[in-house]
């Protein structure tokens, strides 16, 4: 039988290894795109958990709306990046300095 | 029985699949171990009964999401030694933090008194009829209309902005002017000219 607590620590760990990720990857931009994509499924685990468990659907309605929002910004990021590539010939977030005072 | 060892495996993959997306050498691969991560969650999220969402997350994430991040993959000529340099400086303060963040959960989770052992036990198995597309289809289009329209409203404006961001015009390119084209006159490209006759002596 699966058990919630399952769930959460596998979405734990999943975030876990995201986060750690952000911190490895802090110069590519595109894997911390990649990083933030994880990060968004490790939360969407956690309301698809709690909507089995509490057997109410509204925590489905939310991942919904995650996916939306994390399409959007996934869509928008790439936009800014290849945009970046274009300008700079690199997308190492340290390079990124322009509107430093 | 079957589910719990199901969730196992799956979990191995996916926690497996995650830690290749972080230290992966090569772009690509971080990306095509992402899409192994994304269709791997869609089972277990059909362990849980999540039927909808399982196959939203395979055709939106592993169709149209990690499609578009490989083309930006393979679009960029990027200098990757460059990139991976000082990989692993902070690498102990992510490792400290993700602890930090497993250990919080797993307290919490592990916790007698927070009163998750209430949620022990998954409401009963549904009825055989039972169709998840149509329980969320009748929420979404009641209770949550209007989060359900500001999230089409916002999709459409990503829409627009990607597109704005990444046009681009480039001087000295050769291309038609449909509108000048079509407003024309013939009196704009023939003149005829009167002229007296030759005399032929």
């Amino acid at each position: 039988m699966i058990t919630l607590a399952h769930l959460l620590t596998l979405s734990a760990v999943l975030f876990a290894i995201s986060v750690a990720g952000i911190f490895l990857n802090r110069k590519n931009v595109l894997l911390l795109l990649m990083c933030i994509e994880l990060l968004l499924l490790a939360a969407n685990f956690n309301f698809v958990a709690f909507a089995r468990y509490l057997g109410q659907i509204d925590g489905q309605l939310f991942v919904f709306f995650v996916l939306t929002v994390a399409a959007a910004e996934s869509a928008i990021g790439l936009a800014i990046l290849v945009v970046l590539f274009r300008e700079r010939r690199t997308i190492d977030v340290e390079d990124l300095n322009t509107l430093k005072g | 029985m079957l589910p719990l060892i199901l969730f196992y495996v799956f979990a191995t993959i996916l926690v497996g699949a995650a830690i290749g997306v972080i230290v992966s050498r090569n772009p690509v691969y971080s990306a095509l171990l992402l899409v192994l991560c994304f269709v791997t969650s869609a089972a277990i999220w059909l362990l849980l009964q999540a039927e909808f969402l399982a196959l939203v997350l395979v055709l939106v994430y592993v169709g149209a999401v990690m499609v578009l991040f490989l083309f930006v993959v393979m679009m960029l000529d990027i200098d990757l030694e460059a990139l991976r340099a000082g990989f692993t400086r902070y690498a102990w303060l992510g490792a400290l933090i993700a602890g930090v963040v497993v250990l919080e959960i797993v307290g919490v989770v592990l916790s007698k008194r927070l009163g998750i052992e209430v949620m022990r036990s998954a409401s009963p198995p549904l009825p055989a009829d039972y169709s998840n597309t149509t329980e969320l289809g009748a929420v979404l289009y009641t209770r949550y209309v209007y989060p359900f329209e500001i999230a089409a409203m916002l999709l459409l404006v990503a829409i627009i902005a990607a597109i704005a961001l990444t046009l681009r015009h480039r001087q000295g390119l050769k291309v038609q002017n449909i509108a000048s084209q079509v407003a024309v006159r013939a009196s704009d490209r023939v003149r005829l000219v009167k002229m007296e006759p030759e005399q032929r002596k």
